[in-house]
């Protein structure tokens, strides 16, 4: 966090200085480290192992928070007597169809709900996987009947508890010392500090980023962190919960309102062609009949959010232009584009403070890729290699790319800086904050809001004639936005006070996502955000000083939804609305005037008492009962086990990586079975445990930053302040690799994947440590990914290295853990490099038709490959 | 004895200097206990002062590319890692494969290592990795100051030294006189740059841009008096939770420059940062030098004339 997040650090470092223990884990002694009370170095791609040991350990010794695992997780639920769980079948669950490596999860679901309709059909989750849909089911907490059957004693051999805990009796201490290389010693005190940290008086904070979203497991990776947080009691109060850290500056805004393919504002799902044929279908399909939550009101949000688009000519009687929205038909993820891109299948491409040549994962097929277009515009600080890579890229070296056949014509456009233009940005907190603009952006530089305003603009002038149908999508569309200056910059503001929403009729802003309609009165351009411009005031401009408000700080710009700052924080109380302690006193029911009360917004009807039970025939939120602190979660209830939402399984399980050096000794199955592969020659993978010949690249890599640049450089190798900072591309090296592989501090080496080769200079340092895994030494090596071909340093790009295996749920890469080969001095160059990688793939037995054995579990499950 | 114009012991600069009813003496407190490392010290001095870059280095000692302070380097961050633990940190690496001969291979290299000297190359438990941003000392007694044949360097009415570029004639005397090596002169222009404590920003009730950009506070700016409270403070906080190797260092007035405007607190021996252990202001001695000299002048006229009214008998 020190390094990526410096100056939201202080506040760790402010806990400290109060007396909190900072205890940080990680395959690397970082800046984070230097710092810590505790350092735990374990080995990359190995975390749910990590953690499944200190859930074993808290369910083990019986040091859950038991009032609160009773009362507000789903501990007591009972599950159905078809589950069948990884221990019994050798990693995988009951329902696993290999043919398409995916689950059907009726067996999964609570006890007397399974035929339950939904999303528990198999045909389904093979659609799941194509349309990451995961990621809309975790936001909206999954569709299961509110009423289930519990057990309050836990003793249920089906109740979650029961069930959790045998799924997790083999992550014992001596498991965990063996699979993650970190001595039970260590790996004790950490699970002693976490549970006596935890309970009435004390609380703990989960922090993680990257580290743990970017694996093929990384949705369970998170998934683990929050079932310890759970049977803690750490989720929902002050100084606990899971601080979910993002990859940088408003990235969780671009989730918000998203430029992603599977989501549309407000996390409501992008309709899928034959899911969602009709608006009933989709608006159904959000609301989860007869569901607890909020997602009951779904149907307005959508409908807000389609005349925020087209205006007038959204009508009930054409479905508010439903059929406008476009429709997923697969797999429209960005690496399936940029495989669709190598063969043709793509004509155009906007590249927006994106750098894929540098930042994503296989660099290589990102370029060839890009290099197969019809046009490609790129709107950035400074020529980034994505505008440059037909010029000077790797491939043109190789001779793989000649510049004058490159078919792609690439427009580069100059975009303003984030000083040069107001806006908001939204941070991990889900704040959102105002920026005012600075200073006029020279020359043709202009914000990202005038491009797409006068590009739409523009088009609709083109298309203004058309009497085609499919034009229609476009004309319709309300683009009235008012511009002012020399440039005809539109206005933020009015942007901003759209997504807020507001009554049609009088243009009034709405103040809660409560208010959006279903019947076409509201407009809503994200219901998360209603809200932020509530009585017609910015609220997301305020900036009241911390010194003249209390710790919660309300007043300092504005998060979602409804300016909650502490998600859940109806568990900050016990069942009868009562704080749990007078140290961690939060929110409480404030008996004597109905209402929920306390420094934050309550995440709970504020006049809802802990007493009120919902009649049996209830939906929606009146079925919220006065206890159930999850009100997104359909049975209101924290998840220890997820019946629903998740395509790799109900609880967490540990699969090696992609690439691992070592077969799982745990279970059977190796890696995740449902995990998204591309097998293509574009995107070889090296091999791994059972398969023969693993040991061609026998070290782990992992990648992450440095305080001194920003992810693909664009934004720091140009700035001559940062880059003399860090000035060179570089590999970080144990004493014991050095010596292993004659490696020399400031000297060169490269590292080898099946990819490609990449060269750097060679940091010898005592901060990387060999592990102990499966009774043989492991080295691990660390790279940073800022280096490109251009700005005042240059290098090789890391992501060279990395293969596209996803995890299953949203589709992101797994990019912290590979396998390689180190070895002294400079890569080849020119036609050479080729050669070199295409040898190292001819030992390792990957051939261009390469097959993965993906499925492995009833293979007997034998410890490390020989050398 | 102090006195007016003295060039040692206990001072307060600015009435020193001349000025009348000064504000409180300035200066910084560093607390390198709580350093991260980020270099936001680096940038945000350049920015301001509009200070070059000074070129791409890769040091490999450590994270710090920038090797020490000079002409185009006013704030510097060290870094040092150093198998020992802080506090009482538990060992991190303890009962991991650590130590020559782990891996397929066994022969010993000779590769120059990241232990210090001495140190057991066999096996290690502990880690630490120090983080220090240094800068120009504002001496009490500042030789730079002292030595200037221009006026150049001058005092200001905050007690801090200020080089005027627009005098410097580019000698290099302040150069050789600084005790701790900060001060240097730039090669594309000649003259001699450093630290200004950010005299135009103070002018205008503003803290230095380091201490403004620090996340942490770890560069904290203000009146020396209350910084040096606070420090005591710090120092007697981190001691009693077991991080003993804290220790203050230019806090001193009676020390070899009269105690520093911007003083430190550290985790190890100042050599390990590359500090001085004992600077002294290199005029401190003139006093006695130039008795000595006179001493020795006259002893030389004495025998002088001894010879002479010898060689008449």
């Amino acid at each position: 966090m020190a390094e990526a997040h410096p100056v939201g650090f202080q506040w760790v470092m402010e806990a400290k200085a109060r007396g909190a223990k900072v205890i940080h884990v990680d395959p690397r002694f970082t800046r984070t480290s230097a710092v810590a009370d505790t350092f735990v170095p374990l080995r990359a791609g190995s975390d749910v192992a990590f953690l499944g040991g200190i859930i074993n350990y808290v369910l083990q010794n019986e040091r859950d928070f038991r009032e609160y695992v009773v009362a507000y997780t789903n501990a007591a639920t009972i599950v159905s007597e078809d589950f069948v769980d990884a221990s019994d079948l050798d990693g995988l669950f009951s329902g696993f169809d290999p043919e398409t490596r995916t689950y059907d999860t009726s067996s999964w679901q609570y006890a007397g709900t399974e035929g339950h309709e939904g999303d528990a059909s198999s045909g389904e989750s093979h659609t799941d996987r194509e349309t990451a849909s995961g990621l809309q089911h975790e936001s909206h907490g999954g569709a299961t009947p509110s009423q289930t059957q519990r057990d309050e004693t836990l003793q249920h051999p089906r109740c979650v508890y029961q069930v959790l805990k045998r799924h997790f009796a083999r992550y014992t201490a001596e498991t965990v010392e063996r699979v993650c290389g970190v001595p039970q010693e260590t790996f004790l005190e950490v699970c002693e500090a976490w549970a006596s940290n935890s309970g009435r008086e004390r609380t703990t904070m989960l922090v993680y980023s990257v580290g743990w979203t970017q694996h093929t497991t990384g949705v369970q990776y998170i998934r683990t962190g929050a079932i310890l947080q759970l049977l803690l009691g750490n989720v929902g109060r002050p100084g606990g919960g899971v601080m979910a850290l993002r990859g940088h500056a408003s990235i969780q805004g671009s989730t918000d309102i998203p430029t992603l393919f599977d989501l549309l504002p407000g996390y409501l799902p992008m309709p899928h062609h034959e899911q969602h044929e009709t608006l009933q279908m989709w608006v159904d399909d959000m609301s989860h009949l007869g569901q607890k939550g909020f997602w009951s009101d779904a149907g307005a949000y959508g409908i807000s959010l389609l005349k925020a688009y087209w205006g007038e000519a959204a009508t009930v009687e054409n479905d508010y232009c439903y059929d406008y929205l476009p429709r997923m038909t697969g797999d429209h993820g960005t690496y399936q584009q940029v495989l669709d891109m190598i063969e043709g299948k793509i004509s155009g491409y906007f590249l927006l403070g994106q750098n894929p040549a540098v930042g994503s994962a296989n660099g290589k097929a990102q370029r060839l890729g890009m290099a197969n277009l019809d046009w490609l515009v790129v709107r950035d600080l400074f020529l980034i290699e994505s505008a440059t890579f037909w010029q000077d890229g790797p491939e043109v070296a190789t001779g793989e790319l000649v510049p004058e056949q490159c078919r792609t014509e690439v427009f580069f456009l100059p975009a303003a800086s984030h000083v040069e233009k107001e806006g908001t940005f939204t941070q991990t907190q889900r704040l959102l904050q105002w920026r005012e603009k600075a200073v006029e952006p020279e020359g043709d530089c202009r914000s990202e809001l005038w491009f797409f305003y006068h590009l739409g603009r523009m088009v609709k002038e083109r298309l203004a004639d058309s009497t085609q149908r499919r034009d229609r999508a476009v004309l319709d569309l309300v683009w009235d936005y008012p511009t002012h200056g020399v440039h005809d910059e539109p206005s933020a503001e009015a942007v901003l006070m759209e997504i807020n929403g507001y009554r049609v009729a009088d243009r009034s802003p709405l103040t809660s996502f409560t208010e959006l309609r279903d019947d076409g009165s509201t407009v809503g351009g994200c219901w998360i955000y209603t809200g932020v411009y509530a009585d017609g005031v910015n609220q997301a401009a305020r900036r009241t000083p911390r010194s003249e408000q209390d710790a919660v700080a309300s007043e300092w710009g504005w998060a979602w939804p409804a300016n909650r700052r502490l998600l859940y924080n109806r568990a900050s109380a016990d069942p009868e609305g009562r704080p749990w302690s007078e140290r961690k006193k939060y929110m409480w029911w404030e008996e004597g005037k109905g209402e929920w009360t306390g420094p934050d917004v309550p995440d709970f009807e504020r006049n809802k008492a802990p007493s009120y039970r919902a009649p049996d025939d209830a939906s929606g939120v009146a079925a919220i009962n006065g206890d159930d602190p999850f009100i997104m979660q359909s049975d209101g209830k924290g998840w220890l086990y997820a019946p629903v939402g998740l395509l790799d399984g109900p609880m967490p399980t540990h699969y090696e990586a992609a690439e691992s050096p070592f077969r799982n000794s745990i279970y059977g199955q190796q890696g995740n079975p449902t995990r998204k592969v591309y097998e293509d020659a574009a995107n070889p993978t090296n091999p791994s445990p059972p398969q023969p010949y693993a040991d061609v690249f026998p070290f782990i890599f992992t990648t992450s930053r440095l305080t001194e640049h920003h992810t693909a450089g664009g934004m720091s190798r140009y700035v001559e302040y940062l880059a003399e900072l860090q000035p060179a591309m570089f590999v970080e090296v144990s004493p014991e690799l050095a010596q292993e592989r004659a490696l020399e501090h400031l000297g060169w080496a490269h590292v080898v994947t099946a990819r490609a080769a990449v060269e750097a200079r060679v940091l010898v340092t005592d901060r990387m440590v060999p592990l102990r895994v499966e009774n043989r030494v492991v080295h691990q090596v660390w790279l940073p990914y800022h280096w490109g071909q251009g700005g005042l340093t240059t290098g090789d790009s890391a992501n060279d290295l990395l293969s596209i295996n996803l995890d299953p749920n949203v589709l992101i890469q797994e990019s912290k853990v590979g396998t390689c080969d180190v070895r002294p001095g400079r890569r080849p160059t020119g036609p050479a490099l080729l050669d070199y990688v295409a040898d190292y793939r001819r030992r390792a037995g990957v051939a261009g038709d390469q097959r993965i054995p993906i499925v492995t579990a009833g293979q007997t499950s034998t410890s490390a490959e020989g050398h | 004895m102090v006195s007016r114009n003295s060039l040692s012991g206990p001072l307060d600069p600015a009435p020193d200097a001349g000025y009348v009813d000064p504000p409180a003496r300035k200066g910084f407190f560093t607390d390198t206990s709580v350093c991260i490392g980020c270099k936001a010290c680096e940038v945000a001095c350049k920015e301001w002062n509009d200070v070059p870059a000074d070129g791409l280095n890769l040091l490999g000692m450590s994270f710090d590319n920038t090797g020490s302070l000079g002409a185009d380097s006013w704030r510097h961050v060290a870094f040092i890692e150093q198998s020992r633990p802080i506090g009482e940190q538990s060992p991190p690496f303890q009962d991991l494969p650590t130590g020559p001969g782990m891996g397929t291979e066994s022969q010993f290299l000779g590769m120059p290592g990241s232990t210090l000297p001495g140190a057991s190359q066999d096996g290690r438990t502990d880690m630490r990795w120090l983080m220090a941003s240094d800068v120009c000392k504002h001496c009490t007694h500042a030789a730079c100051l002292d030595v200037c044949p221009t006026g150049s360097l001058f005092r200001t009415e905050f007690g801090t030294v200020v080089v005027q570029p627009d005098i410097c004639n580019g000698c290099g005397y302040c150069v050789s006189a600084c005790p701790y090596g900060v001060i240097d002169r730039r090669e594309t222009d000649g003259r001699a740059w450093k630290c200004t404590l950010c005299y135009d920003r103070l002018k205008g009730d503003l803290e230095p841009a380091c201490a403004k950009a620090c996340p942490t506070d770890s560069i904290q700016y203000g009146d020396l008096d209350e910084l040096r409270e606070r420090a005591d403070r710090r120092l007697e906080q981190l001691q009693g939770s077991g991080v003993t190797e804290a220790r203050l260092y230019g806090h001193d007035e009676n020390d070899g420059v009269g105690g520093d405007g911007a003083f430190f607190l550290l985790l190890d021996e100042p050599e390990v940062y590359g500090l001085p252990p004992d600077p002294v202001v290199t005029t401190r001695d003139l006093p006695d030098m130039w008795r000595h000299a006179g001493l020795a002048a006259a002893v030389m006229a004495a025998s002088a004339v001894l010879a002479f009214i010898g060689a008449r008998r």
